[in-house]
């Protein structure tokens, strides 16, 4: 849910449901890489609410465009994350068989 | 310039004054090394520790030239994960370029939002133990299931337990009357692919012979006809925890049903006994240090991170030898001015990350899914906005 003006789209707050520090402070981490960002930062208003509000405010682009993008960062670097995990663990593998075979390479 | 040259010969006893105009120029583009420091290690004094937030706008340093931002092509150059042991119960790697926010973030959905199988609901027909209902059901809760949660869906509250959602144990155990006390494990658990064996209360009076009597489940076919469980039969991921011990005469009967849920619901759903990660220590020596000095510091030291190297004409020198076993104690830095020979450091951007699987899956798998996770909340924020 999105709370800001019509007229200035550069600013805005974004209400998300059913989540918590786990995405709220990686996005904060996103936007704030992101030079058009001015400012954000994000807040629990309530701890037994699972809600967390996003503040973003921009250099002028529409806020929802740029927190859409620090998503779409965010996802790309868990992506490669999880990809050069995946390899290091293979790597990992495959050295302890070696080993295990005494082979030297 | 006379005049300033006699200031600083006056104020010689204390810390020599450098006029601003005579420090030497920082070149455009590159921090000076104590922002440097400022911006890449946490350093802990004698006191407390300092630098420890992290500078995150990526205008920070702007004036001097410096982007501060992490583009994602600059974090693919930097990124890297080096697995440092690998077992099937734990593992632990590092993960270097990171930032702590999102090594949290893998470390919150790990405990807290990965899926798992637990008994949620205890049906019990007798038990006669001095454990209470409660506590016995409790206790089996927490029992570890080797179960790909993967393989089920979540049952909702309305929803009727079946092959698909719902995992059934049972347990019978007694105490022969006139013998010796005897202790229930969790291999007599058995696990019942068909469902459950016992029938719901209203259904007995019916007189509808003909039809199969409904029992607490509706499994539509048998678990162990699946392909994923034919050839591994699902069972408690280690036989030999105590569930309850049984007194002469004394008997359990009870019928457990595990079902898939969240760490956040209940800690029986955490995957993990623990995952933590914290920053790799880098102790530095800022000046030599010899002879009786070097062996007092590595008798300091007590997790022996310091080792003594013989330079020329047996003159000891102290050496940081083990870096990642230091625990930050800060034993070498107290007393007198031994804060003027040894800095303690941490990396902000080099985490050593631990996970330990209750066995459910392997760590790897487990970390793999978390990151997944993260991804699903990202794809989830991005639909909504669209």
């Amino acid at each position: 849910m999105e709370h800001g003006s019509y007229q200035d789209q550069s600013k805005a707050t974004f209400s998300l449901t059913d989540e918590d520090h786990t995405l709220a402070n990686s996005l904060r981490f996103t936007l704030n890489q992101d030079p058009r960002v001015t400012f954000c930062g994000y807040s629990i208003p309530h701890p037994s609410d699972a809600r967390v509000n996003i503040r973003v405010q921009t250099t002028g682009d529409p806020a929802s465009e740029v927190l859409k993008d620090s998503c779409q960062d965010l996802m790309l670097m868990c992506q490669h994350v999880r990809s050069t995990f995946d390899q290091a663990v293979i790597d990992f593998k495959n050295q302890k068989i070696l080993e295990a075979m005494d082979i030297k390479l | 310039m006379s005049s300033l040259e006699s200031n600083t010969e006056a104020d010689s006893d204390l810390t020599p004054k450098i006029p601003v105009w005579e420090l030497p120029d920082v070149p455009k583009g590159n921090l000076s090394p104590h922002l440097q420091l400022q911006r890449t290690r946490v350093v802990c004094n004698k006191e407390a520790p300092t630098n420890t937030e992290n500078v995150q706008y990526s205008g920070a340093y702007a004036a001097m030239g410096v982007d501060n931002s992490l583009g994602l092509g600059e974090f693919r150059k930097r990124f890297r994960v080096e697995v440092i042991r690998l077992t099937e119960g734990d593992m632990e790697f590092d993960l270097i370029g990171i930032d702590a926010s999102l090594a949290n973030a893998f470390r919150r959905i790990l405990i807290a939002e990965l899926p798992t199988m637990a008994i949620e609901k205890v049906l019990i027909a007798n038990n006669t133990s001095v454990i209470q209902d409660e506590v016995l059901a409790h206790r089996l809760g927490l029992i570890p299931l080797q179960v790909d949660p993967r393989l089920f869906e979540y049952m909702s509250e309305n929803d009727i337990p079946n092959e698909k959602n719902t995992i059934v144990f049972k347990l019978h155990a007694q105490c022969e009357k006139g013998g010796s006390r005897s202790t229930v494990k969790t291999d007599e658990l058995k696990w019942l692919p068909n469902g459950s064996e016992l029938l719901l209360a209203t259904e007995n009076m019916a007189s509808n012979e003909a039809s199969k009597p409904k029992t607490y489940t509706s499994f539509t076919c048998s678990q162990d006809s699946l392909p994923e469980f034919s050839k591994n039969p699902i069972a408690p991921k280690h036989p030999d925890i105590i569930i309850a011990k049984l007194g002469p005469g004394q008997e359990i009967e009870l019928e457990a049903h595990a079902v898939k849920g969240m760490g956040k619901t209940h800690a029986k759903w955490s995957p993990v006994a623990t995952a933590w990660y914290r920053m790799l220590p880098e102790v530095v020596l800022l000046q030599e240090v010899e002879g009786n000095k070097a062996e007092e510091l590595v008798k300091k030291c007590p997790v022996k991170v310091f080792d003594i190297e013989d330079i020329c004409k047996g003159v000891k020198r102290a050496a940081v030898a083990r870096p990642r076993d230091c625990t930050l104690c800060r034993e070498c830095i107290r007393g007198d001015d031994w804060e003027k020979f040894v800095a303690l450091q941490r990396i902000k951007d080099h985490f050593i990350f631990t996970i330990e699987s209750t066995g459910a899956l392997p760590p790897e798998v487990l970390f793999t899914e978390a990151v997944k996770i993260l991804e699903d909340k990202c794809e989830r924020v991005i639909t909504e906005l669209s």
